[in-house]
């Protein structure tokens, strides 16, 4: 048959929560919970590496929005976490702690340095890309090093937090951590905005067939360079937050091993889901922690670890827990 | 005489020393079905290709809606209104039948630096798509993923995006590729209902869909136009027939 019937479209069986909501609700539920968690256990270290896990999975969603639905592997993404670290480092080394001044001067630096590098990159395709990036990152890690105002290879240490119009509202732990859970919200939300609205249907286009796209009249280069800003603004967001978190900016934050990382998050929670990108960070930090805890050679067993997610889960921790899901209903 | 909707002029290729396209020269006008034909190798697809503007030609011409547009690139040709079909079927088979032809009518629209607002429950798009996968007899297929199209149907979508375009001009390369001989005949009846409404250039294998559908045919043989005239005209010409004709209508 050639013009079959139709099948039941998706919102026929809508009515409840749509299934795919379930797990952000349940893992932004879980991230609103954690102080009270860390308050019962009087465990405040827990509060801290939350607020790491969060700060880092802006970065890993950043990195979602180009990877997962834009394919264009970015290898040079700790870049723009480290330009927005340094941009709170540098601006605190002249004694401005203002938040309304340093992170619209984060967001901006990533952003410029994901245009001006973005004009460059999206005129490569496929490794070529890849390797790009990496050298753009590694760019930005070796100019950082050199930067002997500001620390050099050794960094800079930040001695007072950011402050929101003279209010020292990030000095709190626990404060802290609701504008990390904020921005990690707000910056998922965006996210998933973006990837459902026009600019986020020819972006996905692209990926799928650059071609067809053009042969119906969009310049797909346009709408690549404007995510890949987006995606090193959100990358800004997420330097900003580790500056003020760990009150120190190194050029580590930028380093390849870095944006190897955040790949690693991405494709470890599931490519192109979004709150993938964030169970993938949460899990990669909390194993690493975890593991580290027990031996100083973790890195042995986390390397075949993740050798094996990535070989026997495919579409990551998401896609598992989706086909557990299915085959739970089936029976 | 009317303007032509589109005119070659003198237009060459080269793939290294072999000429593809050797000084074709070829108009459309309005309303006409201008099909060409001829056998494979024939350079075809690299005319397409350089109509459409995947392929920038060596020399000559491509004056389209009385514009030239030889440096044109892809995109904007499209936005002028020159939509196209591909030999090889070309979609977004992830996205849904509708979501293909959407994209199509968003791409002339309204803009789509647009990062707000759920473009999947934008009537202003989904309705000209559904009135687009109508014409193809495919309303009823909307909501599957175009990668899990029957071939024929995939055909018929690529048609439909190309409509969603409307378009001044529709470049056909081989709409009928790889369809068997049901599907092709369902969509020889739906170019037969598009015919008028758009000019077209048709490059086609299946000679029976040919002369029943073209105004004009051209035949392209070593990248030279070698005929070009009535199907009536084509037919009886003795050049045709003892170079590409003869043994396909045996």
């Amino acid at each position: 048959m050639l013009y079959g019937p139709a099948p039941a479209s998706p919102a026929e069986t809508a009515g409840r929560v749509p299934a795919r909501d379930v797990a952000p609700v349940v893992i932004f539920l879980a991230f609103a919970l954690v102080p009270l968690a860390a308050a019962a256990a009087a465990e405040t270290y827990l509060l801290s590496l939350f607020t790491r896990v969060m700060i880092f999975a802006i970065a890993a969603l950043a990195l979602d929005l180009v990877v997962g639905y834009g394919a264009l592997v970015s290898f040079g993404h700790a870049a723009f976490v480290g330009l927005g670290a340094y941009a709170v480092g540098i601006l605190a080394a002249h004694g401005i702690n203002e938040v309304l001044v340093s992170l619209p001067v984060a967001l901006a630096v990533a952003a410029a340095f994901a245009f001006v590098t973005g004009i460059v990159c999206l005129r490569t395709k496929g490794v070529y890309f890849i390797m790009i990036t990496l050298a753009f990152g590694q760019m930005a890690y070796f100019t950082a090093s050199s930067l002997a105002p500001y620390g050099g290879d050794d960094g800079l240490t930040i001695r007072l937090r950011n402050t929101l119009l003279g209010l020292d509202v990030l000095r709190n732990e626990r404060a802290f951590y609701y504008v990390a859970f904020t921005c990690l919200l707000g910056a998922y939300l965006l996210c998933r905005a973006l990837v459902a609205s026009r600019f986020g249907r020819v972006f996905r286009g692209a990926r799928e067939n650059p071609t067809r796209m053009q042969a119906i009249g969009f310049e797909v280069y346009r709408y690549q360079l404007a995510g890949y800003v987006i995606s090193g603004a959100l990358g800004g967001l997420s330097g900003f937050l580790l500056a003020n978190a760990t009150e120190f900016v190194s050029p580590a934050y930028m380093s390849w091993q870095r944006s190897g990382e955040l790949i690693i998050m991405v494709i470890f929670g599931g490519l192109g889901t979004l709150h993938g990108a964030i169970i993938g960070t949460a899990a990669f930090l909390l194993v690493e922690e975890w593991l580290s805890g027990l031996t100083e050679h973790w890195k042995v067993i986390f390397g075949p670890l993740l050798v094996l997610v990535v070989v026997f889960a495919r579409g990551g921790l998401i896609g598992v827990a989706e086909r557990l899901t299915r085959r739970l209903r089936r029976d | 005489m009317t303007e032509p909707v589109l005119r070659l002029d003198a237009l060459r290729k080269n793939f290294g020393g072999l000429v593809v396209t050797d000084h074709v020269t070829f108009d459309v006008a309005p309303g006409e079905l201008h099909a060409v034909i001829g056998p494979n190798g024939a350079g075809k697809t690299t005319l397409i290709n350089q109509i459409s503007g995947l392929l920038a030609p060596d020399a000559g011409r491509i004056v389209f809606a009385g514009r030239d547009i030889t440096a044109l690139p892809m995109h904007t040709r499209a936005q002028l209104g020159l939509a196209r079909s591909f030999q090889i079927t070309s979609i977004l088979p992830a996205f849904s039948a509708l979501e293909n032809v959407a994209l199509a009518v968003q791409a002339r629209t309204g803009s789509s630096f647009r990062f707000f607002g759920r473009a999947a429950r934008e009537e202003a798009l989904n309705e000209p798509a559904m009135a687009a996968l109508a014409a193809v007899d495919l309303a009823d297929r909307g909501d599957v993923a175009a990668g899990q199209l029957s071939h024929g149907e995939k055909r018929a979508l690529e048609l439909a995006i190309a409509l969603a375009m409307e378009p001044r001009l529709l470049l056909l390369d081989e709409p009928m590729a790889g369809t068997g001989h049901e599907e092709a005949e369902r969509l020889v009846a739906v170019l037969r209902r598009l015919k008028g409404r758009f000019p077209m250039v048709l490059v086609e294998h299946d000679m029976t869909a040919v002369f029943a559908l073209a105004d004009r045919i051209s035949v392209l043989i070593y990248g030279r136009i070698i005929a070009s005239g009535a199907p009536d005209v084509v037919r009886s010409d003795p050049q045709v027939i003892a170079a590409y004709l003869g043994d396909e209508m045996e």
